[in-house]
C-alpha cells in the first residue's frame, strides 16, 4: 500500500469555539514553522518510498499566503517522490477560496478541496465562530466548480443546541444541490480545552442525547444514501467509491503515512510517532537538526488487533474474518451482534451496519476477553 | 502456681474487650506510651478496622498486688463472634475465670448471655465488669439488675470501670488475684497441654499457643500431637509477653507457646493436646472437636488468568486460618476458582476482604449457601453444598435443612417488626423472655439458610441498630427446597443458582432480576434476565441495549490517542465476567443476595 503525506498547518484567522486541533490564531509564528517543515521534509527524503496522497489540512493552510503555499508545494515535490495519479488534498475555508485561490491551489497541482462549510445558516455559523455566511458558503462550492475542480469535499456540523432533525435535513438538501464528491457529516462534540468544552463543564451546554444523536446520524445516513452516496466511514460519504477520501483511508486502513508539521502524527507501518506540540518547539528542534518528535511507539500484536479491529469498524470495509482471530467466545458474540443487527458477514468480513457505525466505539472490545 | 491466674475477658461486641485489654496492658507496664496503640493484642487490619478480634492471642502480664505479692497473669484474648464459637469454647478451657465485660449503657446482649453461659459450662468463676461507666446514657442499675436476672450472678460483686477513662483498671486486676483461682496440676505428671490457636510466621512456622495441664514441656523435647498423631522436636518453649519471650522450660498451669517446624497451622488443630513422645498422658483432654464449616461459598478470579495467583493465595492465607476449607471448582460461567467452607458468614468475609486486602485478588463470590440434605428414591442421603449438584427434582423422597436456634435481644419498642421479620424469615416455636421491664429476648429456630441471606442488615435496620443476635446450630428438618435458575439471554448462570425454600423462590427470584439490571450496565443488545424453576419462569427483567456512542471523528492521523482509550476500558472490561456475550461486573454477583429492606 502506498504510503500518504500530511502537512499539518497549524494556524487560523481566529479559534473556532469547538475545534480541539493544535492551532495558532495568528500568523506571526509562519516563518518558524516554515522553516521548520523545510527542514523535516529533508530529513525524511527517501525514507518513505512513493506517496500516492498529499493533505494539507490544520488550522486553515488556505490561510497562508500565496508565496509560502506555493513554496511549501515546491518543496514536497522536490524532495518527496509521488505518483501520477496522486490525490492532492487541501483543506479550504469558503471565505479564503477568492477566484485567485482557486486559481493558485489548481496551479500548485491541488485536485480536491475539502470546503469546511459547516452549515448554509449564519445564526448557525456565527454560533460556531464561522467568519463566513450562508451565502458565502454557497459561492465558494460553485467558484470552484467553475474553475474546474472535480473533487471537491464538504463539512457539515449538526447537533447545535436547538437545532431540529428538519434544520438538519435542510442543511444536507442544500449541501447536495452542490453534488460534491465528498460529504463529512460531524456531530458537534463538547471537547475539553475548547470553550465549548468549558461550557459543558459549567453546565451551560450540552450535547445531543443518545435518541437525537441517533437521529441525526441516521437521518443523514438515509438522505445521503437517497442520494446515492456511499457510506464508507462513521463520518464520511462518497458520491462513488472512486471519490472516498484516499488520504484518510490510509488512517482507517493502517496503511503508512508520514505527517509534518507540529502535533503531526506518523505511521510507517510498524512504529507511530508524533511530534510536539507547539510551534515554538518545533522549530527549536528542527533548528538543532533534531527531529522534532515527542515520542515514539511500537505495537504489540495485541495492540495491532485492537487497532485494526477499532478502525475496520469504522468504515464499510470492515475486517477481514482473517484478521478477527476469533476464539469460541468471540465467535458467539459475533452471532449476538449480527443477530443485534450491528454487524454482517460480506465477502469474508465482517462489516458494520448503519446501526453498527453508531456503536462503533464499542465493537472492537466485544472481541477482546 | 499460685502465682499464676489464666483468665479471658468475654463481652457482646463493641462493649469495650480490646479497650480494657490495652489498660490491663498498659498497667502491667509492658509497653511504654510511645509504643502503645489502641487495639494492641488485634494485629490484623480487618481486626482494627471493624473493632473485631478474628485470633485468639495470649500475653502474660507481670503484676504486683496490693500485699506486694508477684503474680504472672495469662489473658487470653478470644474472638466473640459466633462463627468462632468453638476457638472461643478451646481458649475458655485453658482458663479458671473471666472477666465478663458488659456496657453500662446497652446492658446484657445476645453474645453477653451466650458468652457467659459458655464460661459457665467450663465452670469458670465470673467476674462481671461494667464497664463505660463515664458515658452519660450509663445507667448502672439497671445493668447490675440485667446481670442478677438474666446471668444469675452477684452483681454486688461486679466491679465499676471505664477502660477508656482507665478508671477501675486496679480494681479489676485485684479482682483477678483474689476471685479467680490460681491453677492447679500435677507438675510431675505426662505432659497434657491443650492448644488454643495458633498462628503462622514466616520464620519460624507455626507458633501454638497452649495451656498446660500437667506435667512440662522443654526445648528439645519430642512432642506428640495427640489427634493428630504427629510427633515433631520442640525446638523453643516460652511465654507471651508483647513478643515472645523464650523460656527453658514450661510447666503445669502456665500459658505459652511452642514452635516446632509444623510448616502450617493446617497440621495442628485446635482443642488437640499435646504430650511428650517419650512419656505420654495416658489420653487426650476432652473437649476437641473437628470444626467443621457451616456457610458454603465459591469463590472465582475476576480474571480467569488469574487463577494460579489465587490458587496460591488461598494456599498462603490457610497457613493462618485452619478453620477455611477449599476444593478446586469450576464454573461454566465463571470458569476455574475453589469451593470454600466456612465457619458462618463473618468469616466469609474476613476471608474474602484478606485475600482481596493483603493478596491482592480481585474475587468474585458466589451466593453462600447451607449443607442440604437429600433423601433420594434409591435410598441413598446425600449432602449438598453447591446448587450445581442440585439431584433431579423427581428422585428427591426428602429433604432437609439446617435449622438455628436464633436468640435476639431488644428493646420492647421493636418487638413487632423483629417478629414479623423472624416469620418472614420461617422462624417457628417463638419463646419469650422479659430480663428487665422494657427488653426482650425473643428465640426462634430458623433455618440457617435464612440467617446466611441478609438476616444481620435485616436486624439491624428494622430496630435501628439496637437489636443484637446470636445462634447455635440445632438439628436437620424437612423443607420444601427448589433450585432456582437465573439466566441471562436464555444462558443459565451455574454461579448465581441458589438453592431456595419453594415459598420463597420467587420473591428471591424478583430480587435477583432487579439487581442484576441495576448492576449489568447496558451493552450494545438488549439482555432479557429470568429467574426460573426448572424450566419455569418465575421472573424477569430487561435490560435495554444503548445505541449510540461512536465519536464522529478518529483525530486525523492520531490513532494512538483512541487506541489508549480502548485500552483502558479493555482493562476495565477485565473486572467483569462474561457470560455469553454478556458482561456482569463483579458487584452483581454480591448484589443478588442482598434486599432492599426500608426501615421500619
Amino acid at each position: 500500500m502506498s504510503p500518504g503525506v500530511y502537512v499539518h498547518i497549524p494556524f487560523c484567522r481566529s479559534k473556532c469555539p469547538y475545534c480541539g486541533f493544535y492551532s495558532v490564531p495568528s500568523k506571526r509564528p509562519v516563518p518558524i514553522w516554515f522553516e521548520g517543515i523545510k527542514k523535516e521534509i529533508r530529513l525524511y527524503k527517501g525514507l518513505f518510498g512513493r506517496f500516492d496522497s498529499l493533505y494539507l489540512g490544520g488550522g486553515t493552510p488556505t490561510f497562508l499566503d500565496d508565496a509560502i503555499l506555493s513554496c511549501l508545494t515546491d518543496h514536497l515535490f522536490a524532495h518527496f517522490d509521488f505518483t501520477a495519479d496522486r490525490e492532492f488534498t487541501i483543506e479550504a475555508n469558503p471565505c479564503d477560496l477568492s477566484a485567485e485561490k482557486i486559481r493558485l491551489l489548481k496551479e500548485l497541482g491541488i485536485n480536491r478541496v475539502n470546503v469546511g462549510i459547516q452549515s448554509f445558516d449564519d445564526g448557525a455559523l456565527a454560533f460556531l465562530g464561522r467568519r463566513h455566511t450562508g451565502r458565502e458558503a454557497e459561492n465558494s462550492l460553485k467558484r470552484l466548480r467553475r474553475l474546474g475542480f472535480r473533487n471537491i469535499g464538504v463539512d457539515l456540523i449538526y447537533g447545535l443546541p436547538g437545532q431540529t432533525l428538519e434544520h438538519w435535513e435542510g442543511t444536507l438538501n442544500q449541501a447536495l444541490l452542490f453534488q460534491p464528491e465528498h460529504i463529512s457529516c460531524y456531530e458537534l462534540t463538547l471537547e475539553e480545552q475548547t470553550v465549548f468544552g468549558r461550557l459543558q463543564e459549567k453546565g451551560e451546554m450540552h450535547g445531543l442525547s443518545e435518541e437525537d444523536g441517533r437521529a441525526f446520524f441516521l437521518a443523514a445516513a438515509k438522505r445521503l444514501g437517497e442520494a446515492g452516496y456511499v457510506h464508507y466511514e462513521v463520518s464520511n460519504y462518497a458520491r462513488t467509491e472512486a471519490f472516498c477520501c484516499r488520504h484518510n483511508s490510509k488512517y482507517w486502513n493502517r496503511s503508512p503515512y508520514l505527517g509534518l508539521g507540529p502535533s503531526a502524527h506518523s505511521f510507517d507501518g510498524t512504529e507511530r510517532w508524533w511530534n510536539v506540540r507547539s510551534v515554538r518547539h518545533y522549530g527549536a528542534l528542527l533548528k538543532r537538526g533534531s527531529p522534532p518528535i515527542q515520542a515514539r511507539e511500537t505495537l504489540t500484536k495485541e495492540q495491532i488487533r485492537l487497532e485494526s479491529l477499532a478502525l475496520g469498524f469504522r468504515t464499510s470495509q470492515g475486517v477481514a474474518l482473517t484478521r478477527m482471530a476469533l476464539e469460541p467466545r468471540s465467535t458467539e458474540m459475533l452471532s449476538t451482534l449480527k443477530t443485534a443487527g450491528l454487524l454482517k458477514l460480506k465477502d469474508g468480513r465482517v462489516v458494520p451496519t448503519e446501526e453498527g457505525f453508531l456503536v462503533a466505539d464499542s465493537l472492537p472490545l466485544c472481541f477482546f476477553p | 502456681m499460685d502465682h499464676i491466674r489464666n483468665f479471658s475477658i468475654i463481652a457482646h461486641i463493641d462493649h469495650g474487650k480490646s479497650t480494657l485489654a490495652d489498660r490491663l496492658i498498659q498497667a502491667a507496664g509492658l509497653v511504654n506510651e510511645r509504643d502503645f496503640r489502641d487495639q494492641i493484642l488485634d494485629t490484623m487490619d480487618i481486626e482494627r478496622e471493624r473493632g473485631i478480634t478474628i485470633k485468639s492471642q495470649a500475653i502474660s502480664l507481670p503484676y504486683v498486688d496490693k500485699q506486694g505479692r508477684s503474680f504472672e497473669l495469662n489473658l487470653i484474648d478470644t474472638p466473640g463472634h459466633v462463627d468462632f464459637s468453638y476457638e472461643v469454647s478451646r481458649a475458655l478451657a485453658s482458663c479458671e475465670g473471666v472477666l465478663l465485660l458488659v456496657d453500662a449503657a446497652q446492658g446484657v446482649e445476645a453474645q453477653t448471655v451466650a458468652n457467659a453461659y459458655a464460661a459457665m459450662e467450663h465452670d469458670l468463676e465470673i467476674i462481671p465488669v461494667i464497664n463505660k461507666i463515664d458515658l452519660p446514657s450509663a445507667d448502672i442499675e439497671r445493668v447490675k439488675e440485667e446481670i442478677e436476672i438474666e446471668l444469675g450472678l452477684d452483681s454486688d460483686q461486679a466491679i465499676l470501670c471505664s477502660a477508656k477513662e482507665g478508671t477501675g483498671i486496679r480494681d479489676v486486676l485485684e479482682a483477678i488475684v483474689t476471685v479467680i483461682p490460681p491453677p492447679s496440676g500435677p507438675v510431675e505428671k505426662p505432659l497434657q497441654a491443650l492448644i488454643f490457636d495458633a498462628h503462622y510466621d514466616p520464620f519460624r512456622g507455626t507458633i501454638v499457643s497452649c495451656r498446660l495441664f500437667s506435667g512440662s514441656v522443654r526445648a528439645g523435647d519430642r512432642i506428640r500431637l495427640m489427634h493428630n498423631r504427629a510427633t515433631y522436636k520442640a525446638e523453643e518453649v516460652g511465654l507471651f509477653r508483647l513478643n515472645r519471650e523464650p523460656k527453658k522450660e514450661l510447666s503445669a498451669g502456665e500459658v505459652g507457646y511452642i514452635i516446632s517446624g509444623i510448616k502450617t497451622v493446617s497440621d495442628v488443630r485446635i482443642g488437640d493436646t499435646i504430650t511428650l513422645e517419650g512419656n505420654a498422658a495416658q489420653a487426650p483432654l476432652p473437649g476437641f472437636k473437628e470444626i467443621k464449616p457451616v456457610v458454603f461459598a465459591s469463590i472465582y478470579p475476576v480474571a480467569s488468568d488469574d487463577y494460579r495467583s489465587l490458587a496460591d493465595a488461598l494456599e498462603k492465607y490457610k497457613l493462618n486460618d485452619a478453620a477455611l476449607i477449599f476444593q478446586k471448582d469450576s464454573s461454566a460461567a465463571l470458569g476455574l476458582g475453589f469451593r470454600c467452607g466456612f465457619l458462618g458468614l463473618l468469616h466469609l468475609e474476613i476471608v474474602q476482604e484478606r485475600l482481596e486486602r493483603e493478596y491482592g485478588q480481585s474475587l468474585i463470590m458466589t451466593s453462600p449457601t447451607v449443607q442440604y440434605r437429600f433423601l433420594l428414591s434409591n435410598g441413598e442421603e446425600i449432602i449438598v453444598d453447591n446448587p450445581v449438584y442440585y439431584p433431579d427434582p423427581s428422585t428427591i423422597v426428602k429433604a432437609m435443612e439446617p435449622f438455628i436456634r436464633a436468640s435476639i435481644m431488644i428493646p420492647e419498642r421493636y418487638m413487632g417488626a423483629v417478629m414479623d421479620l423472624c416469620l418472614e424469615r420461617r422462624g417457628v416455636n417463638a419463646q419469650f423472655n422479659y430480663p428487665t421491664p422494657g427488653r426482650i429476648e425473643i428465640r426462634f429456630d430458623m433455618p440457617l439458610a435464612e440467617v446466611i441471606y441478609d438476616f444481620y442488615d435485616s436486624l439491624k435496620t428494622v430496630t435501628q441498630g439496637y437489636g443484637s443476635f446470636d445462634y447455635e446450630l440445632l438439628d436437620y428438618r424437612e423443607s420444601d427446597l427448589v433450585k432456582l435458575n437465573i439466566l441471562l439471554n436464555g444462558e443459565k448462570v451455574d454461579a448465581l443458582s441458589q438453592i431456595v425454600f419453594r415459598d420463597s423462590a420467587r420473591p428471591r427470584a424478583l430480587n435477583a432480576c432487579q439487581k442484576l439490571k441495576q448492576e449489568i450496565p447496558r451493552h450494545m443488545f438488549k439482555i432479557a434476565i429470568q429467574g426460573a424453576i426448572g424450566s419455569t419462569v418465575i421472573a424477569r427483567s430487561t435490560i435495554s441495549p444503548f445505541r449510540k456512542d461512536v465519536t464522529a471523528k478518529c483525530y486525523g492521523g492520531d490513532i494512538t490517542r483512541k487506541r489508549k482509550l480502548l485500552e483502558k476500558q479493555k482493562k476495565g472490561k477485565k473486572r467483569m465476567k462474561m457470560v455469553g456475550s454478556v458482561a456482569i461486573p463483579q458487584s452483581a454477583f454480591v448484589a443478588v443476595l442482598k434486599t432492599d429492606k426500608k426501615g421500619s
